[in-house]
């Protein structure tokens, strides 16, 4: 009964994608991407490899409910408060001295990290003068992010993380909640743009003072994750910030020289050269 | 049988943790298959896992980094709020996808993720816990050729876990804490 789907499986797989659709996957994780396809596999019930790859191959809403599953879009607002205390007194002052911010957050998923950073601007009075550019491969959760619609029920932990993070606010003053659904202020909405962006194939589109791109470089392959670290440098104007996940690094990368990281334990690096 | 296992996977949760003490204060100095703990944890009391357990033991004890290689002789920590997948170069991935059994990190995917991999050069630990992850990985790993040891119900402080998994698998041993320090001795 056990659904194995093998190795050489996950290549044809891979190379399906990329030929049909131009979606490379290729230097992804391969334990992490083989989980994911596996799991895509039992939830809608395919009864082998090759109904699966006959569905991919032909069906375009289905491909991309193949990559919206693939990915992993688990995100929160305030996730790691202490991370977002940093951000909040250490790097908005910074911030605050630019006329024009642009911030980039590289695989936002459904945006609850960029709502939180726009939530950080506000409060700092730095909104109005600022550009929030949401990015991810996936065009499906982008939707939901640009609509600022969240599970109501969400609401009390994100608000806990807000405080924890050095929030004095109401949090529930930046959304309305109507049944099961909070959705969030157009006065943030009216900062953000949210685009599709590859990180794989994609090149670089403005430059910015701060990006964040946390819990994304996990899933890929060490080389990809140095292409995509040069990604970043490229689009980092000098001086600017680069904020990982908490298992993310820059170490051993080919850009390590030209970045301090800010405090030991918040992953947190400044352009220097 | 000797330097037959490449990895050994220990997965615990609640009432685990004095086990585990237990386990690696009889692990003979220079013993030579890695380790992989995988323990349901607060996330708010963190890293102290890593030092208490290095009080025990003269092996090293890490918790690991993302695509790390797997090591001979070290005792590797999953890091708390992560999935740990391991790759067939035997470097670990990490993975911030949804809970499995309300965990992160799960037993049932560093179960099922490191017996694709190793097969019948796995051994899988599983120790006292009030949930019941861990059951599935190890019905998966056996069918992989892992061999499958689960800490005695009638010792294990909390015995849902181990019971949970006995319904689902067949365990090659169950053994109590000393039996277990013992059994991993005699492998390498």
């Amino acid at each position: 009964m056990e659904v194995i789907i093998t190795d050489e499986e996950i290549e044809v797989l891979l190379d399906d994608m990329l030929q049909q659709y131009g979606y490379d996957f290729t230097e992804y994780s391969k334990a992490s991407f083989k989980r994911r396809i596996q799991r895509l596999f039992i939830m809608d019930k395919f009864s082998s490899f090759a109904a699966l790859r006959y569905r991919i191959k032909t069906d375009q809403d289905y491909f991309n409910h193949a990559v919206t599953e693939i990915s992993v879009n688990v995100t929160e607002m305030f996730r790691d408060p202490l991370f977002y205390k940093v951000i909040r007194e250490k790097i908005i002052p910074v911030l605050a001295t630019h006329p024009f911010i642009r911030i980039w957050h590289a695989g936002c998923a459904t945006g609850e990290e960029v709502y939180s950073m726009a939530i950080l601007l506000k409060e700092a009075n730095l909104l109005e003068r600022s550009l929030l550019y949401g990015t991810d491969l996936n065009p499906l959760v982008l939707d939901r992010a640009r609509n600022g619609i969240f599970q109501v029920n969400q609401m009390q932990q994100y608000s806990k993380n807000y405080i924890l993070s050095g929030g004095l606010q109401e949090f529930s003053s930046y959304y309305t909640a109507n049944y099961n659904l909070a959705k969030f202020n157009e006065i943030f909405q009216r900062k953000m743009i949210f685009s599709t962006h590859n990180l794989v194939s994609d090149f670089s589109f403005n430059s910015f003072q701060l990006i964040f791109c946390r819990n994304v470089l996990i899933y890929f392959e060490k080389n990809l994750q140095g292409k995509v670290l040069d990604l970043f440098d490229n689009s980092l104007d000098m001086l600017g910030f680069l904020a990982l996940g908490s298992k993310e690094s820059l170490r051993f990368s080919s850009i390590a020289h030209k970045y301090k990281q800010l405090e030991d334990r918040e992953k947190i690096w400044r352009k220097l050269k | 049988m000797k330097d037959s296992y490449k990895l050994i996977v220990i997965g615990g949760s609640a009432g685990s943790l004095q086990v585990i003490f237990r386990i690696f204060k009889n692990i003979r100095p220079g013993f030579s298959i890695p380790f992989l703990l995988v323990l349901h944890r607060n996330v708010s009391y963190d890293s102290a896992l890593e030092q208490l357990l290095s009080f025990k033991t003269s092996m090293p004890v890490k918790e690991i980094e993302e695509k790390e290689k797997i090591d001979k002789g070290k005792i590797y920590i999953c890091p708390a709020d992560y999935h740990v997948l391991i790759e067939n170069d035997h470097s670990f991935s990490l993975d911030y996808s949804e809970k499995i059994n309300f965990s992160r990190p799960s037993i049932d995917v560093v179960f099922k993720s490191s017996s694709e991999v190793y097969k019948n050069k796995l051994l899988c630990i599983l120790l006292s816990g009030a949930n019941a992850d861990g059951a599935e990985g190890l019905r998966y790993a056996k069918e992989k050729g892992s061999l499958i040891i689960v800490q005695d119900p009638a010792e294990a402080e909390v015995s849902y876990m181990p019971e949970q998994a006995l319904e689902l698998t067949t365990a090659d041993h169950i053994l109590n804490s000393r039996d277990i320090g013992a059994f991993i001795n005699s492998l390498a």
